[in-house]
C-alpha cells in the first residue's frame, strides 16, 4: 500500500481542454494546484478536428478570453488559417474560426501550464474520490497515493471506461489509443452520481502525399486575420496561411456505404451509447438524407510539421475495408493512404442535472466537473465550463460568491443552464438559436458583457480592466456625438450616397439616421463626418453595430429586463418540495431532482407549468413572510 | 408571474347580461384608462381624479364608442391587488363588455392569467398569510379549467390551422438557423424575397383566424345544453327545430378529437352549445344504446339540460334515473308529443321534478316560445352561467394571434429593410411561441429537434 499523503487546495482531474482552463483559473487565483492527466504528453490534446471556434463555439472562447481564460491566446499563437464565418449575416452571427496546429497549440498550453505558478502536473489515473458526509477531501490514484484537496474538479472528458470501435473491432482506449480511465465510474456511482453513456466519433487522417488536390477547391483563410483575444495585437495575427479543401461524396460513395449498413456497428446494436445528432457519421447522413447525392468533404490539414489531414464530413465507425473502399470513392482521394482509421468512441459521463449553474454537485460539496464529463460535446464547450469549473472551485475554497453566468450575459450561460436544467440525450453541442437574446450576446462585445466578471474574480489585472472602461467610454461619447451630428443636402453628401447606392436627401438629417440605412455604415460616412475623432476600430465597430440595430437591440434589453426579475428570485437550497400540498406530482418530482436555484430556472424545466411557478412564488412569499 | 406588468380581465361573472366589470389592475392602468374613457363632455381629465372615485362616460377605441361606463379610479396600495386598479362597469351586455375588455388590451393591458389578480394581492401583501392556501387553491382550479378551456374549447379545426401555421414557421427558422450554423454547407443568400412570399399566405391564415374571433367561433362559447330523454321522445325533432328556426347557427363541426356534434345557437342574444353524442339522429338511442351512464357523463358537464319526456307514452325506469339526474342540475322538463294522446299529463310530471315542465309539441312547432322565454329569464336571473374563463380564454387567444401577426409583420419590415437573415428568425420564432401559448405547446427542442431531423449539417 503506498502511503503517499500530499495536500493541495485544488485537485483538478484530466488536462484537455476543460482541464488546463480549470487548472490555470484555480492557480492563477492562488491557489495550491495539482492537475493529473493519463499522459502528460496528450495536454490539451485535439482528438477530433483540427479547429477551434465556428459558429457559436467562435462566441465561447471570446466569453473564455474576456474572463480571463487561455485558449483564446494559444489559438492565436498556433493557429493556421482563420476565417470570420457568416460575415454576410448579422453581427450578432459572425464567429471566428481557426484551423489549428494541433501540435502547435498543444505545446503552447503545455507550455502554459508548466509555467504557471501554484499549479503542479502529475502524471497518473485518478481512480477513487474521497468524500466524507457529503463533502470531498480529495482523489486517490492507481497507486494508492493519495491527493487531500479542499475542491476537486473532474474534468476526464472522453476517457472514463473509453471504447473506440470501428466496424467488429473494439479496443478499450481513450482517443488516439491513449490509456482510459477505467475506475473513477465505479466511485462515481458509489457516492451516487448517476451516469450516462454517450459516444461521438471521428473520420479518418490521411497522407497529405496521396491526395490529388486538382480535383478539390482551395478553400484559403481571411485576407485581414480577427484576433481571438481581446489582449491579442491584431498586427501579431496577420500570417501566412494555410489552405485547406473542399471535394464531395457521390452516388458511388452512398452506394458503398448502404451496402455495408449490416456490418456498422451502431446499426447492428454493438455500440449502445447515444450520438450527436449534428454530427453524424457519414453513415448516419446517407440514411437520413437519402435524397441527397453528394456530401460535402473538407481536407484539413492538422498542422505544419505533419503530411496528415483531416477529412472532415466523414467521420464513421464502418469496418476498415469499407472504410478503404469508401474513402477511396471521393474525388482526390482515389489514391489516398489512410494513416488513421475513422473510429467511434463511447464513454461514461454523467446526468449533469445533479450539478448547480456553478456546475458543482448539488450532493458532494466541494465537486466540481467541466467538459464532456458534464454531457456536453466540443472543445470551446468544455474550456468555457473548464473556466467556471475552475474559478468556482477557487471561489469554494476561498469561501467566495461562486460565479454562475446566466442566459442573458453569455453563451456560457446558456451552456451551462442548457445542461443542468434540461433534459440532455446526447452530447450538447452549442448553436446560436439555442441563446435567446444573441442580438446581445455578440463575439464582438464578449469583453463588454464579461470583462467585469473577469476582473471581480481576479482572472483580470487592473490594467485589462482599465482599458475596457475607457472603451466603453470611448463608445458611448461617440454613439452620443453621432446621434447629434446633421447632415445637410450638400454635393459632398448627395455624391456620396449616389455612390453608395442610397437615396440622396431631401433635407437634413443626422449621422446616426445614414448609419441606419442598410446600405451605410459607420466607418462608410467618415468623409462627411467632419469632427469625427480618431478611434481604435473595435470601437468604431460597436458604435456602429450599437446605432444600426438599434431597434432590434432595445427590444431584447426589454425582454432580457422581465428575464431578470424571475432569475433574482431566489429558491432556498433546501426547500422540501413534498410540503407544497399544491404543486403537481409531475411537478414536485421534476423539482426535487433539478433542486433549481431561482424561479426563472424553475420555470425552464420541463414539466413545471407556468401554474406550479405561481403556486411555488406564492409558497415562497408565505415563507418569507 | 412578472408583477410589472398591467393586467385586465372580466372581474364578475358572466351570468347577468345587464352589468359587468372589467378589472385592471398594475402600474400602466391609469395610461391606459387615460387613452380609452371620456367623460359625458370630454372635459374630465381621468388622470387627475381623485382616488377611489366613480365617473361617468364612455369607453373610445379612437373615435368609435365602445359602451357606456361607470369607471372606478382606486389608486395603490389600497386597493385588492395593491396595485393601481381600474374598474369599468359596463352597460351593455355581454358583446360590450367583450369589446371593452379587448380595447382595454389593445391599449396596453394584457389578459390576466387565471388566478393573477389573487395572486398580485397575496404578493403585494393585501392577503394574509392565513388565506394563502386559499390562494394556491384558486390559482390551481382556474388554471384547470383554463387548462382544460384552451385545450377542449378550443375547435379541431382551429387547432389544425395553427399547428399548420406552426409548422411552417418552424421550418423557415430551422433552415435558417441551419445555415447560420454551418455556413459552409447551406446557404441562404437571398432567402428573404422566398421568405417574404411565403410569409404572405401565413399572415392570411392568422387573419382568417382573427377574423373568426369576434363571432366566437374560435372557441366553444355558450351555455352547454344536453338534451337528454328515452327514444322516440323527440329529441332529434327538438333539436332540429331548435336549430332550424335559428337563423344565427353560428357553427356546426364534427369535433376532430371527439365524437360529439355540437351546434351553436342564440336565443335572445344567449348562446347555446347544444351538444349531441355523434350520430345520435341517425342510429338509435344513446339511452337504450349506451344506457344512463353515458347520457350521465353528458349531463354532468351541462350547464343546462333540457329532458324530453313523450306525452303519449307511460313513465318508466329510463325516467326516473334521468329524474334522478337532474335534481342537482339546471334543468328544463318539456313534455312533447302533446298533439297526441296523453298517457303522462304536466301535473303529473311536475308533481315528480323540481325542475320547470313545459307542454310542447316539436311536430306541431308548438311551444317552442315558452322554450325560448323559460331560457331567457333562468339566464338573466342568475340561474344559468358559465364560466367566464371560457370566455376569457378567448380574448387570450385573440391576443396571441395579434402578437404573431405583428411579429411575421416585422419579420417582412425586417425584409423589407435589407436586414441579414438571422434577424428574420428572431421574429419567427416569437409567432412560434405565441401561437404555441394557444395550443398550449411550448418551445422546448423544437426547433433543434426541426434542424436536425431536416437539414443535414455537421462535420
Amino acid at each position: 500500500m503506498n502511503g503517499l499523503v500530499e495536500n493541495y487546495d485544488v485537485v483538478v482531474i484530466g488536462a484537455g481542454h476543460a482541464g488546463c482552463e480549470a487548472a490555470l483559473a484555480a492557480a492563477r487565483l492562488g491557489l495550491e494546484t495539482i492537475v493529473f492527466t493519463v499522459s502528460v504528453d496528450s495536454i490539451a490534446l485535439m482528438p477530433c478536428n483540427p479547429n477551434i471556434g465556428g459558429s457559436s463555439k467562435g462566441h465561447l472562447v471570446r466569453e473564455i478570453d474576456a474572463l480571463g481564460g487561455e485558449m483564446g491566446k494559444n489559438i492565436d499563437k498556433t493557429f493556421i488559417q482563420s476565417k470570420m464565418l457568416n460575415q454576410s449575416k448579422g453581427p450578432a452571427v459572425h464567429s471566428l474560426r481557426a484551423q489549428a496546429d494541433k501540435n502547435a497549440y498543444s505545446r503552447g498550453m503545455r507550455k502554459v501550464l508548466e509555467n504557471t505558478d501554484h499549479l503542479t502536473v502529475k502524471q497518473a489515473e485518478v481512480t477513487k474520490l474521497l468524500v466524507e458526509d457529503q463533502v470531498i477531501q480529495g482523489v486517490e490514484t492507481y497507486s494508492g497515493a493519495k491527493y487531500m484537496a479542499r475542491a476537486v474538479v473532474l474534468c476526464t472528458g472522453t476517457y472514463l471506461k473509453a471504447r473506440c470501435i470501428y466496424g467488429d473491432i473494439s479496443n478499450y482506449t481513450g482517443p488516439n489509443g491513449l490509456q482510459p480511465a477505467n475506475y473513477l465510474t465505479d466511485s462515481l456511482k458509489e457516492n451516487g452520481v448517476e451516469m450516462f453513456r454517450f459516444k461521438t466519433g471521428t473520420p479518418a487522417r490521411i497522407d497529405k502525399r496521396s491526395i490529388d488536390f486538382s480535383k478539390m477547391e482551395e478553400q484559403f483563410g481571411d485576407e485581414k486575420v480577427v484576433p481571438f483575444s481581446f489582449s491579442t495585437d491584431p498586427a501579431d495575427v496577420q500570417i501566412d496561411q494555410a489552405s485547406c479543401w473542399l471535394t464531395y461524396t457521390n452516388e458511388h460513395t452512398h452506394e458503398i456505404i448502404r451496402a455495408n449498413l449490416d456490418r456498422s456497428p451502431l446499426y447492428s446494436g454493438m455500440i449502445e451509447g447515444t450520438g450527436p445528432r449534428y454530427c453524424p457519421s457519414i453513415e448516419d447522413k446517407v440514411v437520413k438524407f437519402a435524397d441527397k447525392n453528394r456530401h460535402q468533404v473538407f481536407i484539413e490539414p492538422e498542422g505544419l510539421y505533419t503530411n496528415e489531414m483531416y477529412v472532415g464530413g466523414m467521420s464513421s465507425s464502418l469496418p476498415e475495408d469499407v472504410q478503404h473502399e469508401m474513402y477511396h470513392s471521393v474525388a482526390g482521394l482515389e489514391h489516398v493512404k489512410i494513416v488513421r482509421n475513422a473510429y467511434a468512441i463511447e464513454y461514461d459521463c454523467i446526468n449533469p442535472r445533479q450539478l448547480t449553474a456553478a456546475l458543482q454537485f448539488k450532493a458532494i460539496k466541494g465537486l466540481f466537473s467541466g467538459g464532456q464529463f458534464n454531457g456536453s460535446s466540443g472543445y470551446e464547450e468544455a474550456a468555457a465550463q473548464g473556466l467556471v469549473a475552475g474559478v468556482n472551485a477557487a471561489q469554494y475554497v476561498k469561501g467566495k460568491d461562486l460565479l454562475i453566468l446566466d442566459r442573458s450575459e453569455s453563451y456560457i450561460g446558456v451552456l451551462i443552464d442548457d445542461l443542468v436544467t434540461k433534459e440532455n440525450h446526447e452530447p450538447y453541442r452549442m448553436m446560436t438559436s439555442r441563446a435567446e437574446y444573441r442580438l446581445l450576446l455578440r463575439q464582438d462585445n464578449a469583453d463588454q458583457r464579461l470583462r467585469k466578471k473577469g476582473y471581480e474574480v481576479g482572472l483580470i489585472s487592473q490594467e485589462q480592466y482599465e482599458a475596457l472602461l475607457l472603451k466603453e467610454q470611448q463608445i458611448e461619447e461617440e454613439i452620443h456625438r453621432v446621434e447629434h451630428v446633421n447632415i445637410g443636402s450638400s454635393t459632398e453628401v448627395q455624391n456620396l450616397l449616389e455612390v453608395n447606392h442610397s437615396t440622396v436627401l431631401k433635407s437634413g438629417t443626422t449621422m446616426a439616421e445614414l448609419i441606419k440605412r442598410p446600405e451605410l455604415n459607420y466607418m462608410m460616412l467618415a468623409p462627411i463626418d467632419k469632427n469625427r475623432p480618431e478611434l481604435p476600430e473595435d470601437v468604431q465597430e460597436q458604435v456602429n453595430i450599437n446605432i444600426k440595430y438599434e431597434g432590434y437591440i432595445k427590444r431584447q434589453l426589454k425582454q432580457v429586463e422581465q428575464f431578470k426579475k424571475l432569475e433574482t428570485k431566489r429558491i432556498p437550497e433546501d426547500l422540501d418540495y413534498e410540503t407544497i400540498k399544491s404543486l403537481r406530482i409531475e411537478a414536485k418530482q421534476k423539482l426535487e431532482l433539478y433542486r433549481p436555484m431561482n424561479i426563472g430556472q424553475a420555470s425552464r424545466i420541463s414539466g413545471v407549468s407556468p401554474a406550479d411557478i405561481s403556486v411555488l412564488l406564492v409558497f415562497l412569499e408565505q415563507m418569507r413572510r | 408571474m412578472d408583477t410589472k406588468t398591467t393586467i385586465a380581465a372580466v372581474a364578475s361573472a358572466m351570468s347577468t347580461a345587464g352589468i359587468g366589470i372589467i378589472r385592471i389592475s398594475g402600474p400602466e392602468c391609469m395610461d391606459i384608462i387615460h387613452k380609452v374613457y371620456r367623460s359625458k363632455k370630454n372635459k374630465k381629465n381621468i388622470m387627475d381624479v381623485p382616488t377611489h372615485t366613480i365617473h361617468y362616460g364612455f369607453i373610445y377605441d379612437g373615435e368609435q364608442v365602445i359602451d357606456e361606463v361607470l369607471v372606478m379610479i382606486m389608486r395603490g396600495p389600497h386597493t385588492y391587488t395593491g396595485e393601481d386598479t381600474v374598474e369599468i362597469d359596463c352597460h351593455g351586455g355581454i358583446l360590450a363588455m367583450r369589446r371593452v375588455l379587448e380595447t382595454v388590451i389593445k391599449y396596453g393591458a394584457r389578459p390576466a392569467e387565471p388566478g393573477e389578480f389573487t395572486k398580485r394581492a397575496f404578493l403585494n401583501g393585501r392577503i394574509d398569510l392565513s388565506q394563502a392556501e386559499a390562494v394556491i387553491d384558486v390559482i390551481n382550479a382556474k388554471n384547470e379549467y383554463a387548462l382544460k378551456s384552451s385545450m377542449n374549447q378550443l375547435k379541431g379545426s382551429v387547432l389544425q390551422a395553427i399547428g399548420e401555421i406552426r409548422s411552417k414557421i418552424l421550418y423557415h427558422i430551422a433552415y435558417i438557423e441551419s445555415a447560420l450554423d454551418d455556413p459552409e454547407h447551406i446557404s441562404i443568400d437571398g432567402y428573404g424575397e422566398s421568405l417574404k412570399n411565403e410569409i404572405l399566405p401565413l399572415r392570411e391564415n392568422i387573419q382568417k383566424l382573427l377574423d373568426t374571433t369576434g363571432e366566437g367561433k374560435l372557441i366553444h362559447e355558450g351555455i352547454k345544453t344536453v338534451i337528454v330523454g328515452k327514444p322516440n321522445a323527440g329529441k332529434s325533432s327538438l333539436l332540429n327545430l331548435l336549430v332550424g328556426e335559428n337563423r344565427a347557427i353560428v357553427t356546426d363541426i364534427a369535433g376532430t378529437t371527439r365524437d360529439i356534434l355540437e351546434e351553436t345557437i342564440t336565443l335572445h342574444g344567449i348562446s347555446l352549445r347544444m351538444i349531441d353524442t355523434a350520430g345520435i339522429r341517425s342510429t338509435e338511442d344513446v339511452i337504450e344504446k349506451i344506457g344512463v351512464q353515458k347520457a350521465k357523463e353528458y349531463a354532468e358537464d351541462a350547464d343546462l339540460i333540457l329532458y324530453v319526456v313523450d306525452a303519449s307514452d307511460e313513465l318508466d325506469e329510463n325516467d326516473f334515473e334521468i329524474m334522478e339526474l337532474l335534481k342537482s342540475k339546471k334543468a328544463i322538463v318539456l313534455l312533447n308529443k302533446t298533439d297526441l294522446d296523453i298517457r303522462t299529463s304536466q301535473e303529473k310530471l311536475q308533481g315528480m321534478v323540481d325542475a320547470p315542465v313545459l307542454a310542447i309539441s316539436a311536430r306541431e312547432e308548438r311551444g317552442i316560445d315558452l322554450l325560448e322565454g323559460r331560457i331567457k329569464e333562468m339566464f338573466f336571473a342568475g340561474e344559468l352561467q358559465f364560466n367566464d374563463e371560457v370566455y376569457i380564454t378567448n380574448v387570450r387567444h385573440k391576443a396571441a394571434l395579434e402578437a404573431a401577426q405583428d411579429s411575421l409583420g416585422l419579420v417582412l419590415q425586417s425584409i423589407a429593410d435589407g436586414m441579414p437573415e438571422d434577424f428574420y428568425s428572431i421574429d419567427l420564432m416569437n409567432g412560434y411561441e405565441e401561437l404555441g401559448s394557444i395550443t398550449g405547446e411550448t418551445v422546448g427542442e423544437d426547433l433543434v429537434n426541426e434542424i436536425f431531423s431536416k437539414f443535414c449539417t455537421g462535420k
